[in-house]
């Protein structure tokens, strides 16, 4: 027998646009229902941010353990040198996934949100059906929230399977490759290929573009790419991956350099990372009779979609796909149907790349400034010079904090940094975006000594035309 | 190039500050001597304050609705010539930075590892104000706000773009978006459907007229036991009359209305009652009887309720009354009254004219101890002369300061000037002296 629900709001998706939405609206008073057929928690929880951290924090552990044991570190030694079981590490991993999961869970419970476990398949725009772990289930609501996320692009020529892995897949290895090809060297690629080279896989990077990271400006990324060249991972910039080859031999990936010249690299696994893709396909999005920007679905600045009361957040709106701009637009939606006056219009969204070293930005690097037509003063501050950077091996990677104001009054138009552990920074950052302030304000704010917040409070001085310590 | 500073100047009558009420000028514009910069308001009255100099504006300080001690520095020029500021940097614009790093650094308190360096405190000592004057914000730039202004601005439907922001770097604190919802900020409600069920509370700020009407009206109440008293009046004949004198006046007289006659009316009663036309210095114990009859006229304007006053009323005939009434109301409608013209009246008339009403209780304007209020002018069947005839009948409300005027001597008083009003030939007659005024008719 089927069953029919009615609730007020009906969230697709378990992700954090979808969970953070549907436990504002449980605290909200209003009747919520969502739907996830995966684990709750999404792409963040399960097959992203938070195992890639693991992987990484684990990775880093490993490889200082290998530092010790082969010249020593600090005055610390191991006699022996380490050894990574990888199953064990991912089992580690998934017992953090797990604990989230259910946190997320119980979280939802206590919002009184009703969870239909299962693949909704929209019919309209306000009804789907959905064949759940306990039979058939029907929903329509009176608000519908897509937040069905993202995929992992593949190359055509190099689609998934075999040794071509996602980051999903990637995550759950149980033996090391010895040989990993990355190809597409944006932050998913390097965090997982740096990790991957610091458990000790020899890894090749394969770019399209002429630099890594190419986001970013290559005074950001130049401490990145130091890193490669010292821990010999191998870079091909402006290649072009073009096909895989299984042979007696084992796998290879041809690759065209710049230069024209075909390579071939031998490899176990080939890591693909050439970006995120909004999840579009498959659960009748085309039913809806919303409209799309691209391949995203369009929303106004209060994610409200072409059509009435079909609300949608997080990566299947567009860039930048961040947890963090998932979660506030979709409690942002929770509100606005609950009567509240909201708007989605931060000033700035920082973003992390959790590479070795760290990079954070928030707001506009002095060339978005530039090219704004803003007179710009730039104040930048060497990790080199911070006593705490110093004492915990943060001080010689070429990591800095870089502060972009306008000439004229000072305000903070952006920040970036690079370095060891910055992305703790990356609160301060957004707070002073945030708060509109002004280059006085950060000089004028006293800063702990010793940590590396420090170089930011240099920064801004240096940019005032008076700092300190250099 | 120099900096001047116009200070604001002592306003007279002991005031001690004033109120910026709206600013005509902006930063950036050059002005001429003698253009209109601001208009300030003081407890009597709004004042325009007009330029001392030529030059280019580079600051204005304080917000529509912000309170200036005498002495204060209000408008900053950047001027040919030495200016008057000597002090201070002859840029604004990037005096913080280099201030910080001219003055002297701050002492050293305690044994610190590292002094920090503090730039504001420095800059803010050296100039007493943010240390980036605020540039009116470009089109298409982002105002900058916090994120709990934004949402309250949104809460509110006002659109930062068109605030003015006095934080550094033109950034919108709390305080301005409250300057400019008080001053009547468009908020973005869409009109309501009939029978649409409205959400919220509009939230504003009592500022300027009427922070002083509100005032003055609490004042007014708490201080004075009012008592009212209500007496109507047969003014048939004095409506023929008025008819009569409209039809026949000179194209340059104005046009007659009611008040004139009221006025004309109080002015012969007045003498015998100095007690009526008094100022009460409650605080002092001494009541000031006047011999001028100084006429405030409760004027309604867009702001808000205005009392101009016509001037020794007691030395003007029904022409020049009424000439001057209207000069003076329209001077306040207008808001172009001066402050002389706001102050200093003994007795006041409220009149709400053809909307009248049939009673008010009209509330004093303190310090005086009385005030009349004339009531609409409706034609009733009342028994005249044995017979039942329409007449053209008004109620005559009144109240007073029981502290100093007695009921007896206020019904009196009001049945005198009824008298005058019903027989309105006497109003005219030149009557040697006060005795000359009949007491009040018995009621036929």
């Amino acid at each position: 027998m089927t069953e029919h629900l009615k609730p007020k709001l009906l969230v697709v998706g378990g992700g954090p646009g979808g969970y953070v939405a549907a436990i504002r609206a449980g605290q909200l008073g209003i009747d919520t229902v969502l739907v996830e057929g995966d684990r709750l928690g999404g792409t963040c929880l399960i097959r992203g941010c938070i195992p890639s951290k693991a992987i990484i924090h684990a990775a880093g552990e490993f490889e200082s353990m290998r530092h010790a044991s082969a010249k020593g570190l600090h005055g610390i030694k191991l006699s022996t040198a380490p050894k990574l079981d990888l199953a064990e590490t991912v089992k580690w991993k998934e017992g953090i996934v797990t604990r989230l999961n259910t946190g997320v869970t119980g979280l939802l419970k206590r919002s009184k949100v009703k969870v239909v476990s299962g693949w909704a398949k929209f019919s309209d725009a306000k009804t789907c059906a959905v064949d759940s772990s306990t039979g058939p289930v029907t929903i329509s609501a009176e608000h519908v929230l897509l937040a069905a996320g993202s995929l992992p692009v593949q190359i055509p020529t190099i689609p998934f399977g075999g040794p071509v892995v996602s980051s999903t897949e990637a995550l759950m290895l149980d033996t090391l490759p010895e040989k990993l090809v990355v190809v597409g060297a944006g932050y998913i690629g390097l965090e997982l290929g740096i990790a991957f080279a610091k458990l000790g896989s020899q890894v090749t990077v394969v770019e399209a573009e002429k630099n890594i990271l190419p986001l970013y400006d290559t005074d950001l990324t130049a401490p990145v790419k130091r890193w490669l060249d010292k821990n010999n991972v191998t870079t091909h910039l402006g290649a072009k991956a073009k096909a895989v080859e299984t042979g007696k031999k084992g796998t290879s990936l041809i690759v065209e350099t710049a230069d024209g010249k075909t390579l071939e690299l031998p490899t176990d696994k080939i890591l693909v990372t050439v970006g995120r893709k909004p999840n579009t396909q498959g659960w009748g999005l085309e039913n809806m009779g919303v409209d799309m920007a691209g391949r995203f679905v369009k929303v106004d600045d209060q994610c409200r979609t072409s059509m009435k009361n079909v609300w949608a957040a997080g990566d299947l709106v567009g860039e930048p796909m961040l947890e963090h701009k998932a979660a506030t637009q979709g409690e942002m939606v929770a509100e606005i149907i609950a009567g509240h006056k909201r708007k989605f219009a931060p000033a700035a969204i920082a973003a992390v790349c959790f590479t070795e070293p760290e990079i954070v930005s928030a707001g506009l690097s002095p060339a978005d400034a530039s090219k704004a037509g803003i007179e710009t003063v730039v104040g930048q501050f060497p990790f080199a010079a911070n006593g705490r950077a110093l004492s915990m091996d943060a001080a010689d990677n070429g990591g800095f904090v870089r502060v972009v104001a306008s000439k004229g009054d000072h305000r903070v138009l952006g920040i970036q940094a690079v370095g060891a552990h910055v992305s703790e920074l990356s609160a301060e950052f957004a707070t002073v975006m945030e708060m509109g302030a002004v280059l006085e304000d950060i000089a004028g704010t006293i800063h702990v000594h010793p940590t590396l917040s420090e170089a930011f409070h240099e920064s801004a001085l240096k940019a005032l035309g008076h700092a300190i310590h250099i | 190039m120099g900096r001047f500073v116009f200070k604001l100047p002592d306003v007279g009558e002991g005031t001690a500050e004033a109120e910026i009420v709206a600013w005509h000028v902006a930063v950036g514009d050059t002005i001429k001597e003698d253009q209109h910069l601001v208009d300030i308001m003081t407890d009597k009255a709004t004042v325009e304050m007009t330029s001392p100099i030529s030059g280019k504006i580079v600051e204005l300080r304080g917000e529509p609705g912000s309170m200036a001690p005498v002495g204060a520095p209000l408008v900053v020029f950047e001027v040919d010539g030495a200016g008057n500021d000597f002090e201070a940097k002859t840029n604004g614009a990037a005096a913080a930075p280099k201030v910080a790093k001219t003055a002297p650094p701050p002492p050293p308190k305690l044994d610190q590892p590292k002094p920090a360096p503090n730039a504001e405190p420095v800059a803010a000592k050296a100039a007493p104000v943010a240390p980036t004057p605020a540039a009116p914000r470009k089109f298409g730039e982002k105002p900058l706000a916090s994120p709990a202004v934004r949402q309250r601005a949104q809460d509110l439907g006002v659109h930062l773009q068109f605030i003015h922001g006095t934080g550094p770097a033109g950034r919108i604190s709390h305080a301005d978006l409250d300057g400019y919802i008080a001053k009547g900020a468009p908020t973005g409600a869409r009109p309501s459907a009939a029978l649409e069920r409205r959400e919220g509370v509009d939230e504003i700020k009592i500022i300027g007229l009427r922070r002083k009407i509100a005032e003055k009206m609490q004042e007014t109440k708490r201080r004075i036991p009012h008592f009212a008293y209500v007496e109507e009046v047969d003014m048939t004949e004095l409506e023929a009359l008025r008819a009569q004198m409209n039809a026949a006046k000179r194209p340059d007289q104005p046009k007659l209305t009611l008040l004139p006659f009221m006025m004309r009316a109080l002015i012969r009663v007045l003498p015998d009652y100095p007690q009526i036309n008094a100022r009460f210095d409650d605080e002092a114990g001494v009541v000031h009887r006047y011999k001028p009859v100084h006429i405030g006229i409760a004027t309604q304007t867009p702001n808000g309720l205005i009392v101009p006053v016509v001037h020794h009323a007691e030395a003007m005939d029904l022409w020049q009354a009424a000439a001057e009434v209207a000069r003076v109301s329209t001077a306040a409608r207008d808001n172009k009254a001066t402050k002389d013209e706001l102050t200093g009246s003994t007795i006041t008339i409220t009149s709400l004219g053809p909307i009248g009403g049939v009673v008010t209780t009209p509330v004093i304007n303190h310090p005086e101890v009385a005030i009349i209020g004339p009531n609409a002018i409706i034609e009733r069947p009342v028994v005249h002369n044995g017979h039942i005839a329409v007449r053209k009948m008004m109620n005559l409300s009144s109240s007073f300061d029981h502290r100093v005027v007695d009921g007896y001597d206020a019904a009196m008083f009001i049945q005198r000037v009824k008298a005058l009003l019903e027989h309105p030939a006497m109003i005219f007659m030149e009557l040697s002296g006060s005795a000359g005024v009949p007491p009040a008719l018995p009621n036929n």
